[in-house]
């Protein structure tokens, strides 16, 4: 039994929903002289769909790097299951992201495998018990459970745009991961693709029982996906609340998002 | 000005370090030399006039001798997490030997052509002066020699490090790009693992056989290159080749082309890994991989002759 999981089975609270499985308290991150990140607090519950919400250059996609060790932050902690990953090693950090699934906004398919090697990829690696038939199984399964089952022996490049989230989804979930960490999930698709994409991210929500943190300046995936919106504003968060309280704010800054 | 250097040095190696427990460890050590030094005035407020004397193409030098200073330690972080990672349980024993393929196997054609060409080249090139010494019949030891020496092992290791090198440095900095490298590693696979190691195992151990290869295409195409002004049968033309050839021809120069593959490998996956976020850096970084291990390879070659030179004297 890895760490992680003797940690939420030795915290029952976190089943019931009560204790945050993602907390980050006061984290800093700065590229040089620019200041990105500035004192972010947030917490992310078992269950729910949290929505970063935010202008293009506000941190959104930097703040969710962090939280899965692609960035270092410069101070602030960040702590998964009750266990702070800035102390974690290489191997133990290897070990917490089995528990996370992460959908690039590129989608990062891998080019030079099929949509079938693709999703195999991680499951060999995480999976390691499941025999082949079982991985067939889960691969058709989870292509089942997108709406692209006739796409198995595709190369990405024979993909739509809209197909190729599908896939980098499918992928994601593949492995059963416990907290969905979505970085711009309808950026560059269509309004009807990205409705199909939000719609689809509340169904692995429903299905795999996921937590989410979903990063948009999409307001509409916002209003679909969300539980909870946090809106980061010059790398802080200005506002946090529920759906009606971002549709009835009269706050400019929030209602331009609207417009 | 003691200050100043302490920092300096506390700079650098920040800089310098990417482990963060290293870094820390020695960040702390120096932060507790540093700070009783900063708690008398007169050294810190002399600290302070001498870096505002500093001019800004000081500044600039130092930075630049600073990002010098990192690359050259980056290299030889990667080189040792690389190293690590080729004795993992978990080596990935299925990539590596699908890049043997794609190095070895799918390279195979371009040195067959070539390694014929410097044959057939090196012999009609060489003969009209063996001619004039009518001394023709030392032709194929001659040739063979040279191809097996020198000729052999450096062309086809630049040939490589054109095709295989640049190859690396595209795939990887393309994946790079479009953040695969980063899917892989929040997917808990080790990408030195799974990308460089293997590629660099492979191209370590393809291009030895790949240079035996190009010998026997060379020393073939020499015997058609003897025909076309003589009559030579093959027999009589490998009786004459193998006669003045000695295991010490053969096994430095064999030895010599694992380290130019190694060279090749590294130079190409460092380049490819560390690529930078825009599409244009694909093209740098396969471009910087030929360059850099070309010239990489001549530097060993030059270091492998004096070494071989002086054991056999």
């Amino acid at each position: 039994m890895t760490p992680i999981e003797k940690n939420i089975q030795h915290n029952p609270t976190d089943l019931n929903g009560l204790n945050p499985i993602i907390e980050i308290a006061n984290l800093r991150k700065s590229f040089g002289s620019l200041e990105v990140l500035k004192d972010i607090t947030m917490s992310l519950y078992k269950g729910e769909n949290l929505v970063v919400l935010g202008k293009s250059g506000s941190g959104k996609s930097v703040l969710i790097k962090c939280i899965i060790g692609l960035l270092d932050p410069d101070q602030g902690t960040i702590s998964v299951f009750g266990t702070k990953v800035n102390d974690m090693n290489r191997k133990q950090f290897s070990e917490l992201r089995k528990k996370i699934g992460f959908l690039f906004q590129s989608g990062a398919l891998y080019d030079s495998m099929t949509v079938k090697q693709n999703l195999e990829f991680p499951l060999i690696r995480v999976k390691k018990q499941l025999t082949k038939s079982e991985r067939e199984d889960k691969i058709k399964e989870v292509l089942e459970s997108i709406g692209l089952p006739e796409v198995l022996d595709k190369m990405p490049s024979e993909l739509s745009g809209g197909m190729r989230k599908r896939v980098s989804l499918a992928r994601t979930i593949v492995v059963d991961p416990l907290i969905m960490l979505y970085d711009e999930p309808t950026t560059g698709l269509d309004p009807v693709t990205s409705f199909e994409i939000s719609d689809l991210i509340n169904h692995v929500q429903t299905k795999y029982k996921t937590s989410s943190i979903i990063i948009t300046h999409d307001i509409n995936c916002a209003l679909k996906t969300a539980n909870r919106i946090i809106m980061l504003e010059d790398g802080i968060v200005y506002k946090e609340g529920s759906v009606m309280d971002f549709k009835n704010s009269d706050d400019p800054v929030i209602t331009s998002f609207f417009i | 000005m003691i200050i100043h250097s302490l920092e300096c040095i506390l700079n650098i190696f920040c800089l310098v370090i990417n482990d963060p427990i290293v870094r820390t460890y020695i960040i702390d050590g120096m932060k507790k030399i540093i700070t009783p030094l900063k708690i008398i005035p007169k050294i810190r407020d002399a600290t302070v006039q001498s870096i505002s004397k500093l001019s800004d193409k000081t500044l600039v030098k130092t930075e630049a001798a600073g990002n010098f200073l990192t690359d050259f330690a980056d290299v030889f972080i990667f080189i040792a997490r690389a190293t690590k990672e080729a004795f993992s349980r978990d080596f990935e024993f299925r990539e590596f030997f699908r890049q043997c393929y794609q190095i070895g196997n799918k390279t195979l054609p371009l040195i067959s052509v070539t390694g014929a060409i410097m044959g057939l080249v090196l012999t009609i090139q060489t003969r009209p002066v063996l001619d004039d010494f009518g001394a023709v019949s030392l032709l194929p030891g001659m040739v063979t020699i040279s191809l097996l020496r020198e000729i052999g092992p450096v062309i086809t290791a630049l040939i490589c490090a054109g095709k295989i090198g640049s190859g690396m440095g595209a795939e990887l900095g393309s994946m790079r790009v479009t953040e695969q490298i980063d899917a892989m590693e929040v997917s808990s696979t080790n990408p030195i693992r799974f990308l460089v190691v293997t590629r660099i195992l492979a191209a370590t151990l393809m291009l030895p056989l790949l240079v035996l290869y190009a010998d026997a295409f060379g020393i073939m195409g020499s015997w058609v290159a003897a025909n076309i002004k003589g009559d030579v049968t093959l027999t009589l033309f490998f009786s004459q080749a193998f006669g003045v050839v000695d295991f010490i021809d053969f096994l430095p120069s064999f030895i010599k082309t694992f380290f130019f593959g190694a060279v090749i490998g590294i130079v190409g996956t460092y380049k490819g890994y560390h690529a930078g976020r825009g599409t244009e850096s694909v093209g740098i970084a396969s471009n910087a991989s030929v360059v850099l291990a070309s010239l990489l390879v001549l530097i060993i070659d030059m270091i492998a002759v004096q070494v071989t030179d002086m054991i056999i004297a």
